[in-house]
Protein backbone atom coordinates (compact mmCIF):
# COMPACT_ATOMS: atom_id res chain seq x y z
CA UNK A 1 0.00 0.00 0.00
CA UNK A 2 1.35 3.42 -0.92
CA UNK A 3 1.35 5.89 1.61
CA UNK A 4 -1.29 9.01 0.56
CA UNK A 5 0.56 12.62 -0.16
CA UNK A 6 0.46 14.72 2.60
CA UNK A 7 -2.30 17.10 0.81
CA UNK A 8 -4.67 14.29 1.08
CA UNK A 9 -4.01 12.59 4.19
CA UNK A 10 -6.99 12.95 6.34
CA UNK A 11 -6.39 13.14 10.98
CA UNK A 12 -6.21 9.46 11.30
CA UNK A 13 -2.90 8.91 9.12
CA UNK A 14 -1.45 11.75 10.50
CA UNK A 15 -2.18 10.84 13.92
CA UNK A 16 -2.53 6.64 13.80
CA UNK A 17 -2.01 6.29 17.94
CA UNK A 18 -4.43 8.95 18.61
CA UNK A 19 -6.96 8.01 16.43
CA UNK A 20 -6.78 3.75 17.54
CA UNK A 21 -7.03 5.15 21.68
CA UNK A 22 -10.30 7.40 20.64
CA UNK A 23 -11.81 4.74 18.57
CA UNK A 24 -11.67 2.66 20.99
CA UNK A 25 -12.46 4.81 23.96
CA UNK A 26 -15.73 5.39 21.42
CA UNK A 27 -16.56 2.08 20.63
CA UNK A 28 -16.57 1.01 24.50
CA UNK A 29 -19.11 3.85 25.31
CA UNK A 30 -21.06 2.99 22.59
CA UNK A 31 -21.48 -0.26 23.29
CA UNK A 32 -22.46 0.35 27.09
CA UNK A 33 -25.91 2.40 25.71
CA UNK A 34 -27.01 -0.12 23.87
CA UNK A 35 -29.11 -2.14 26.38
CA UNK A 36 -30.70 0.93 27.58
CA UNK A 37 -31.17 3.07 24.07
CA UNK A 38 -33.22 -0.51 23.02
CA UNK A 39 -35.27 -0.56 26.10
CA UNK A 40 -36.16 3.20 25.82
CA UNK A 41 -36.67 2.70 21.90
CA UNK A 42 -39.43 0.19 22.70
CA UNK A 43 -40.62 2.07 25.71
CA UNK A 44 -41.18 5.01 22.90
CA UNK A 45 -43.49 2.89 21.08
CA UNK A 46 -47.11 2.37 21.66
CA UNK A 47 -46.86 -1.69 22.31
CA UNK A 48 -46.78 -3.50 25.54
CA UNK A 49 -43.26 -3.97 26.78
CA UNK A 50 -44.40 -7.96 27.88
CA UNK A 51 -46.02 -8.78 24.73
CA UNK A 52 -44.90 -11.10 22.08
CA UNK A 53 -44.05 -7.82 19.75
CA UNK A 54 -42.96 -5.88 22.61
CA UNK A 55 -40.10 -8.76 23.44
CA UNK A 56 -39.13 -9.23 19.90
CA UNK A 57 -38.43 -5.22 19.20
CA UNK A 58 -36.49 -5.55 22.09
CA UNK A 59 -34.23 -8.47 20.73
CA UNK A 60 -33.98 -6.75 17.50
CA UNK A 61 -33.32 -3.39 18.55
CA UNK A 62 -31.03 -4.09 21.10
CA UNK A 63 -29.19 -6.61 18.50
CA UNK A 64 -29.06 -5.28 15.62
CA UNK A 65 -26.87 -2.62 16.48
CA UNK A 66 -25.00 -4.94 18.85
CA UNK A 67 -23.80 -7.73 16.12
CA UNK A 68 -23.10 -4.23 13.84
CA UNK A 69 -20.76 -2.41 16.29
CA UNK A 70 -18.83 -6.00 17.32
CA UNK A 71 -18.13 -7.03 13.62
CA UNK A 72 -16.96 -3.70 12.62
CA UNK A 73 -14.54 -3.09 15.70
CA UNK A 74 -13.76 -7.29 15.06
CA UNK A 75 -13.35 -6.78 11.41
CA UNK A 76 -11.28 -3.52 11.50
CA UNK A 77 -9.13 -4.83 14.24
CA UNK A 78 -8.53 -7.82 12.09
CA UNK A 79 -8.01 -5.76 8.84
CA UNK A 80 -5.25 -4.71 10.39
CA UNK A 81 -4.01 -7.94 11.32
CA UNK A 82 -4.53 -8.57 8.04
CA UNK A 83 -1.51 -6.58 6.67
CA UNK A 84 0.67 -8.49 8.31
CA UNK A 85 0.02 -11.97 7.38
CA UNK A 86 -0.17 -11.59 3.24
CA UNK A 87 -0.28 -14.92 1.44
CA UNK A 88 3.01 -14.37 0.86
CA UNK A 89 4.64 -14.27 4.46
CA UNK A 90 2.12 -17.53 5.27
CA UNK A 91 3.73 -18.87 2.15
CA UNK A 92 7.04 -18.24 3.23
CA UNK A 93 6.59 -19.87 7.17
CA UNK A 94 4.78 -22.83 6.18
CA UNK A 95 7.54 -23.73 3.28
CA UNK A 96 9.46 -26.48 3.57
CA UNK A 97 8.18 -27.26 7.08
CA UNK A 98 7.48 -30.76 8.42
CA UNK A 99 3.72 -32.02 8.53
CA UNK A 100 2.27 -32.09 11.79
CA UNK A 101 3.37 -28.82 13.48
CA UNK A 102 3.27 -27.05 9.92
CA UNK A 103 -0.47 -28.24 9.83
CA UNK A 104 -1.51 -26.40 13.09
CA UNK A 105 0.35 -23.69 11.97
CA UNK A 106 -1.41 -23.51 8.62
CA UNK A 107 -5.05 -23.60 10.14
CA UNK A 108 -4.06 -20.80 12.49
CA UNK A 109 -2.13 -18.46 10.07
CA UNK A 110 -5.84 -19.60 8.01
CA UNK A 111 -7.43 -17.42 10.60
CA UNK A 112 -5.34 -14.41 10.09
CA UNK A 113 -4.45 -14.21 6.66
CA UNK A 114 -7.10 -12.78 4.67
CA UNK A 115 -8.66 -15.01 2.08
CA UNK A 116 -11.67 -14.66 -0.44
CA UNK A 117 -12.73 -17.98 -1.91
CA UNK A 118 -12.17 -16.83 -5.84
CA UNK A 119 -8.16 -16.59 -4.38
CA UNK A 120 -8.49 -19.98 -3.09
CA UNK A 121 -6.70 -21.34 -6.60
CA UNK A 122 -3.86 -19.16 -6.73
CA UNK A 123 -2.90 -19.53 -3.63
CA UNK A 124 -3.56 -23.44 -3.47
CA UNK A 125 -0.60 -23.48 -6.48
CA UNK A 126 1.23 -21.13 -5.04
CA UNK A 127 2.05 -22.52 -1.89
CA UNK A 128 2.57 -25.85 -4.26
CA UNK A 129 5.03 -24.19 -5.78
CA UNK A 130 6.72 -22.58 -3.04
CA UNK A 131 7.40 -26.17 -1.62
CA UNK A 132 4.02 -26.41 0.95
CA UNK A 133 3.26 -29.74 1.83
CA UNK A 134 -0.54 -31.00 -0.28
CA UNK A 135 -1.64 -32.06 3.47
CA UNK A 136 -0.34 -28.44 5.11
CA UNK A 137 -1.98 -26.23 2.30
CA UNK A 138 -5.44 -27.88 2.83
CA UNK A 139 -4.94 -27.25 6.45
CA UNK A 140 -4.87 -23.76 5.16
CA UNK A 141 -7.37 -24.16 2.75
CA UNK A 142 -9.92 -25.76 5.35
CA UNK A 143 -9.17 -23.50 7.63
CA UNK A 144 -9.39 -20.03 5.89
CA UNK A 145 -13.11 -20.14 5.08
CA UNK A 146 -14.49 -21.74 7.38
CA UNK A 147 -12.60 -20.07 10.88
CA UNK A 148 -13.05 -16.37 9.72
CA UNK A 149 -13.59 -13.19 11.72
CA UNK A 150 -17.15 -13.19 10.66
CA UNK A 151 -18.76 -16.24 12.20
CA UNK A 152 -16.70 -15.89 14.96
CA UNK A 153 -17.80 -12.82 15.78
CA UNK A 154 -21.26 -13.35 15.05
CA UNK A 155 -21.69 -16.56 16.63
CA UNK A 156 -20.31 -14.31 20.24
CA UNK A 157 -22.48 -11.72 19.76
CA UNK A 158 -25.37 -13.83 18.80
CA UNK A 159 -24.97 -16.82 20.58
CA UNK A 160 -22.38 -16.43 23.51
CA UNK A 161 -18.52 -16.41 23.82
CA UNK A 162 -18.46 -20.05 24.69
CA UNK A 163 -20.25 -21.53 21.73
CA UNK A 164 -17.71 -19.07 19.72
CA UNK A 165 -14.80 -20.80 21.26
CA UNK A 166 -16.19 -23.76 20.48
CA UNK A 167 -16.45 -23.24 16.59
CA UNK A 168 -12.87 -21.57 16.86
CA UNK A 169 -11.56 -24.86 18.47
CA UNK A 170 -13.65 -27.48 16.63
CA UNK A 171 -12.79 -25.66 13.63
CA UNK A 172 -9.05 -25.18 13.98
CA UNK A 173 -9.50 -29.26 14.75
CA UNK A 174 -11.00 -30.30 11.54
CA UNK A 175 -8.39 -28.21 9.69
CA UNK A 176 -5.70 -29.68 11.12
CA UNK A 177 -6.67 -33.21 11.50
CA UNK A 178 -8.29 -33.41 8.12
CA UNK A 179 -5.04 -31.79 6.32
CA UNK A 180 -3.10 -34.14 8.26
CA UNK A 181 -4.90 -37.62 6.91
CA UNK A 182 -5.12 -36.15 3.39
CA UNK A 183 -1.01 -35.28 3.52
CA UNK A 184 -0.63 -38.99 5.23
CA UNK A 185 -2.34 -40.43 2.11
CA UNK A 186 0.07 -38.73 -0.10
CA UNK A 187 -2.42 -37.81 -3.45
CA UNK A 188 0.19 -35.68 -4.85
CA UNK A 189 -0.20 -37.68 -8.34
CA UNK A 190 -3.83 -36.42 -8.38
CA UNK A 191 -2.56 -32.43 -8.62
CA UNK A 192 -3.02 -31.73 -12.18
CA UNK A 193 -0.19 -32.16 -14.41
CA UNK A 194 0.21 -28.42 -15.14
CA UNK A 195 0.47 -27.96 -11.74
CA UNK A 196 2.56 -30.40 -11.28
CA UNK A 197 4.92 -29.19 -13.66
CA UNK A 198 5.06 -25.35 -12.55
CA UNK A 199 8.08 -24.00 -12.03
CA UNK A 200 9.22 -24.47 -8.36
CA UNK A 201 9.46 -20.93 -6.73
CA UNK A 202 11.19 -19.76 -3.48
CA UNK A 203 9.24 -18.83 -0.71
CA UNK A 204 10.92 -15.38 -0.05
CA UNK A 205 9.09 -12.26 -0.37
CA UNK A 206 10.35 -8.70 0.17
CA UNK A 207 8.81 -6.83 3.51
CA UNK A 208 6.73 -3.50 1.90
CA UNK A 209 6.97 -1.44 4.22
CA UNK A 210 4.21 -0.43 5.75
CA UNK A 211 3.04 1.98 8.15
CA UNK A 212 0.69 1.98 11.25
CA UNK A 213 -1.27 5.19 9.39
CA UNK A 214 -1.42 2.23 6.17
CA UNK A 215 -2.40 -0.65 8.37
CA UNK A 216 -5.40 1.65 9.85
CA UNK A 217 -6.39 2.70 6.32
CA UNK A 218 -6.84 -1.79 5.58
CA UNK A 219 -9.15 -1.79 8.73
CA UNK A 220 -11.02 0.97 6.95
CA UNK A 221 -11.14 -0.93 3.58
CA UNK A 222 -11.89 -3.75 5.37
CA UNK A 223 -15.02 -2.42 6.99
CA UNK A 224 -15.99 -0.82 4.00
CA UNK A 225 -15.86 -4.36 2.14
CA UNK A 226 -16.54 -6.89 4.83
CA UNK A 227 -19.37 -5.06 6.87
CA UNK A 228 -20.51 -3.27 3.81
CA UNK A 229 -21.70 -6.71 2.08
CA UNK A 230 -23.06 -8.79 5.09
CA UNK A 231 -24.78 -6.12 6.88
CA UNK A 232 -28.51 -7.21 5.42
CA UNK A 233 -27.76 -10.60 6.32
CA UNK A 234 -27.52 -9.62 10.00
CA UNK A 235 -30.69 -7.86 9.67
CA UNK A 236 -32.50 -10.26 7.88
CA UNK A 237 -30.86 -13.16 10.50
CA UNK A 238 -31.41 -10.97 13.85
CA UNK A 239 -35.08 -10.26 12.80
CA UNK A 240 -35.53 -14.29 12.17
CA UNK A 241 -34.25 -14.48 15.74
CA UNK A 242 -36.47 -11.82 17.13
CA UNK A 243 -39.50 -13.65 15.55
CA UNK A 244 -38.36 -17.01 16.40
CA UNK A 245 -37.36 -16.18 20.09
CA UNK A 246 -40.90 -14.88 20.37
CA UNK A 247 -43.41 -16.44 18.76
CA UNK A 248 -42.44 -20.08 17.43
CA UNK A 249 -43.19 -22.49 20.21
CA UNK A 250 -39.95 -24.01 22.32
CA UNK A 251 -39.08 -27.62 21.05
CA UNK A 252 -40.23 -27.17 17.59
CA UNK A 253 -36.66 -28.72 16.03
CA UNK A 254 -36.11 -30.57 18.94
CA UNK A 255 -38.03 -33.80 17.42
CA UNK A 256 -35.80 -34.20 14.29
CA UNK A 257 -32.85 -32.45 15.14
CA UNK A 258 -32.46 -33.26 19.31
CA UNK A 259 -28.90 -34.73 20.18
CA UNK A 260 -31.52 -37.83 20.35
CA UNK A 261 -31.86 -38.57 16.62
CA UNK A 262 -28.43 -40.28 16.34
CA UNK A 263 -29.22 -39.32 12.58
CA UNK A 264 -29.38 -35.63 12.30
CA UNK A 265 -25.71 -34.85 13.13
CA UNK A 266 -24.73 -37.03 9.31
CA UNK A 267 -28.21 -35.03 7.76
CA UNK A 268 -26.71 -32.07 8.60
CA UNK A 269 -23.47 -32.42 7.28
CA UNK A 270 -24.97 -33.87 3.97
CA UNK A 271 -27.75 -31.33 3.99
CA UNK A 272 -24.99 -28.52 4.06
CA UNK A 273 -22.19 -29.91 1.52
CA UNK A 274 -24.47 -28.66 -1.47
CA UNK A 275 -25.60 -25.61 0.40
CA UNK A 276 -22.93 -22.52 0.20
CA UNK A 277 -23.26 -19.50 1.88
CA UNK A 278 -20.80 -16.94 3.60
CA UNK A 279 -20.90 -17.44 7.38
CA UNK A 280 -23.24 -14.27 8.10
CA UNK A 281 -25.73 -15.90 5.51
CA UNK A 282 -26.04 -19.36 7.69
CA UNK A 283 -26.40 -17.19 10.69
CA UNK A 284 -30.33 -16.68 11.05
CA UNK A 285 -31.03 -20.32 10.04
CA UNK A 286 -28.26 -21.49 13.11
CA UNK A 287 -30.22 -18.71 15.35
CA UNK A 288 -33.74 -20.58 14.06
CA UNK A 289 -32.47 -24.08 14.75
CA UNK A 290 -30.95 -23.42 18.42
CA UNK A 291 -33.31 -21.52 19.45
CA UNK A 292 -35.77 -24.15 18.97
CA UNK A 293 -34.13 -27.49 20.21
CA UNK A 294 -31.62 -28.59 17.89
CA UNK A 295 -28.68 -30.00 19.25
CA UNK A 296 -25.95 -27.68 19.62
CA UNK A 297 -23.37 -29.87 17.97
CA UNK A 298 -25.91 -30.76 15.43
CA UNK A 299 -26.02 -27.10 14.48
CA UNK A 300 -21.97 -26.37 14.54
CA UNK A 301 -22.01 -29.05 12.38
CA UNK A 302 -24.55 -28.13 9.25
CA UNK A 303 -22.67 -24.22 10.01
CA UNK A 304 -18.93 -25.82 9.09
CA UNK A 305 -20.31 -28.14 6.37
CA UNK A 306 -22.32 -25.06 4.73
CA UNK A 307 -19.20 -22.85 4.81
CA UNK A 308 -15.97 -25.29 4.54
CA UNK A 309 -17.61 -27.37 1.68
CA UNK A 310 -19.13 -25.17 -0.76
CA UNK A 311 -19.79 -26.45 -4.97
CA UNK A 312 -18.32 -23.33 -6.18
CA UNK A 313 -14.89 -23.90 -4.43
CA UNK A 314 -15.55 -27.40 -5.76
CA UNK A 315 -15.90 -26.24 -8.98
CA UNK A 316 -13.01 -23.82 -8.76
CA UNK A 317 -10.83 -25.85 -7.44
CA UNK A 318 -11.32 -28.42 -10.25
CA UNK A 319 -9.15 -27.04 -12.16
CA UNK A 320 -6.15 -27.42 -10.27
CA UNK A 321 -7.26 -31.22 -8.78
CA UNK A 322 -8.29 -34.32 -10.12
CA UNK A 323 -11.46 -35.72 -9.13
CA UNK A 324 -10.26 -38.08 -6.82
CA UNK A 325 -8.78 -35.40 -4.75
CA UNK A 326 -11.43 -33.33 -4.59
CA UNK A 327 -13.33 -36.05 -3.21
CA UNK A 328 -10.96 -37.03 -0.85
CA UNK A 329 -10.97 -33.68 0.12
CA UNK A 330 -14.95 -33.34 1.08
CA UNK A 331 -14.74 -36.83 2.75
CA UNK A 332 -12.47 -36.10 5.03
CA UNK A 333 -13.32 -32.73 5.94
CA UNK A 334 -17.21 -34.32 5.74
CA UNK A 335 -16.18 -36.64 8.70
CA UNK A 336 -14.15 -34.64 10.76
CA UNK A 337 -17.14 -32.40 10.82
CA UNK A 338 -18.90 -35.21 11.82
CA UNK A 339 -16.76 -36.26 14.74
CA UNK A 340 -17.01 -32.96 16.24
CA UNK A 341 -21.09 -32.72 15.83
CA UNK A 342 -20.89 -36.01 17.60
CA UNK A 343 -18.67 -35.53 20.03
CA UNK A 344 -20.01 -32.16 20.79
CA UNK A 345 -23.11 -33.72 21.20
CA UNK A 346 -22.02 -36.12 23.42
CA UNK A 347 -19.94 -34.67 25.42
CA UNK A 348 -23.24 -31.49 26.66
CA UNK B 1 -0.69 2.21 -20.84
CA UNK B 2 -1.33 -1.56 -20.61
CA UNK B 3 -2.85 -3.06 -17.96
CA UNK B 4 -3.98 -6.73 -17.39
CA UNK B 5 -6.25 -7.94 -14.18
CA UNK B 6 -5.91 -11.12 -13.07
CA UNK B 7 -8.57 -12.97 -11.97
CA UNK B 8 -11.07 -15.66 -12.33
CA UNK B 9 -13.83 -13.97 -13.00
CA UNK B 10 -15.08 -13.25 -9.22
CA UNK B 11 -17.09 -9.95 -8.67
CA UNK B 12 -14.37 -8.25 -7.44
CA UNK B 13 -12.02 -8.73 -10.41
CA UNK B 14 -14.99 -7.20 -12.37
CA UNK B 15 -15.08 -4.51 -9.85
CA UNK B 16 -11.24 -4.12 -10.20
CA UNK B 17 -12.06 -3.74 -14.09
CA UNK B 18 -14.92 -1.69 -14.30
CA UNK B 19 -13.32 1.06 -11.54
CA UNK B 20 -9.74 1.63 -13.71
CA UNK B 21 -12.25 2.08 -17.25
CA UNK B 22 -14.19 4.15 -15.40
CA UNK B 23 -11.36 6.26 -13.88
CA UNK B 24 -9.46 6.09 -17.46
CA UNK B 25 -12.23 7.25 -19.05
CA UNK B 26 -12.74 10.36 -16.85
CA UNK B 27 -9.58 11.11 -16.70
CA UNK B 28 -8.82 10.84 -20.16
CA UNK B 29 -6.15 8.48 -20.43
CA UNK B 30 -5.66 6.25 -23.05
CA UNK B 31 -4.98 2.35 -21.11
CA UNK B 32 -5.35 -0.95 -23.16
CA UNK B 33 -7.29 -3.20 -20.42
CA UNK B 34 -6.93 -7.09 -20.74
CA UNK B 35 -8.69 -9.16 -18.48
CA UNK B 36 -6.36 -12.52 -17.59
CA UNK B 37 -8.85 -15.47 -16.71
CA UNK B 38 -6.20 -18.39 -17.31
CA UNK B 39 -4.96 -19.73 -14.27
CA UNK B 40 -1.73 -20.72 -16.24
CA UNK B 41 -1.26 -17.34 -16.59
CA UNK B 42 -1.98 -15.67 -13.30
CA UNK B 43 0.24 -17.75 -11.90
CA UNK B 44 2.52 -16.36 -14.39
CA UNK B 45 2.98 -13.54 -12.96
CA UNK B 46 3.32 -14.84 -9.22
CA UNK B 47 0.21 -13.28 -8.36
CA UNK B 48 -1.35 -15.31 -5.21
CA UNK B 49 -4.36 -13.61 -4.24
CA UNK B 50 -6.83 -12.26 -7.27
CA UNK B 51 -7.69 -9.98 -8.28
CA UNK B 52 -3.97 -8.84 -9.59
CA UNK B 53 -3.10 -5.50 -11.29
CA UNK B 54 -0.54 -5.67 -13.86
CA UNK B 55 0.83 -2.73 -15.17
CA UNK B 56 3.20 -2.57 -18.21
CA UNK B 57 4.56 -5.80 -17.13
CA UNK B 58 4.54 -4.97 -13.45
CA UNK B 59 2.62 -6.04 -10.84
CA UNK B 60 1.64 -3.34 -8.71
CA UNK B 61 -1.68 -4.72 -6.35
CA UNK B 62 -2.71 -8.44 -5.57
CA UNK B 63 -5.67 -8.98 -3.35
CA UNK B 64 -8.99 -6.94 -2.90
CA UNK B 65 -10.40 -4.10 -4.75
CA UNK B 66 -7.86 -1.19 -5.37
CA UNK B 67 -8.46 1.65 -3.85
CA UNK B 68 -9.67 4.87 -5.99
CA UNK B 69 -6.68 6.72 -4.77
CA UNK B 70 -4.07 4.12 -5.77
CA UNK B 71 -5.99 3.51 -9.44
CA UNK B 72 -5.04 7.17 -9.50
CA UNK B 73 -2.18 7.10 -8.68
CA UNK B 74 -1.11 4.35 -11.67
CA UNK B 75 -2.93 6.60 -14.27
CA UNK B 76 -1.43 9.99 -13.54
CA UNK B 77 1.94 8.63 -14.41
CA UNK B 78 0.48 7.83 -17.32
Amino acid sequence: MTTLTSASKTWPARQPIVFLVLAAGAWLALYQTLEPAAEALVAAMPVDRASHLGGALQFFFYDTPKVLLLLTGVVFVMGMINSYFTPERTRALLAGRSEGVANVMAASLGIVTPFCSCSAVPLFIGFVQAGVPLGVTFSFLISAPMVNEVALTLLFGMFGWKVALLYLGLGLSVAIVAGWVIGRLKMEAYLEDWVRDMPKMAAQFEEIGMTLADRIQGGFSAVREIVGKVWPYILVGIAVGAGIHSYVPEDYMASFMGREAWWSVPLAVVIGVPLYSNAAGVIPIVQALLAKGAALGTVLAFMMSVIALSLPEMIILRKVLKVRLIATFVGVVATGILLVGYVFNAVL
Amino acid sequence: MDIKVLGTGCANCKATIALIDQIAKAKGVAVKLEKVEELRDIMGYGVMSTPGVVINGKVVHAGGIPSREKVEQWLAVA
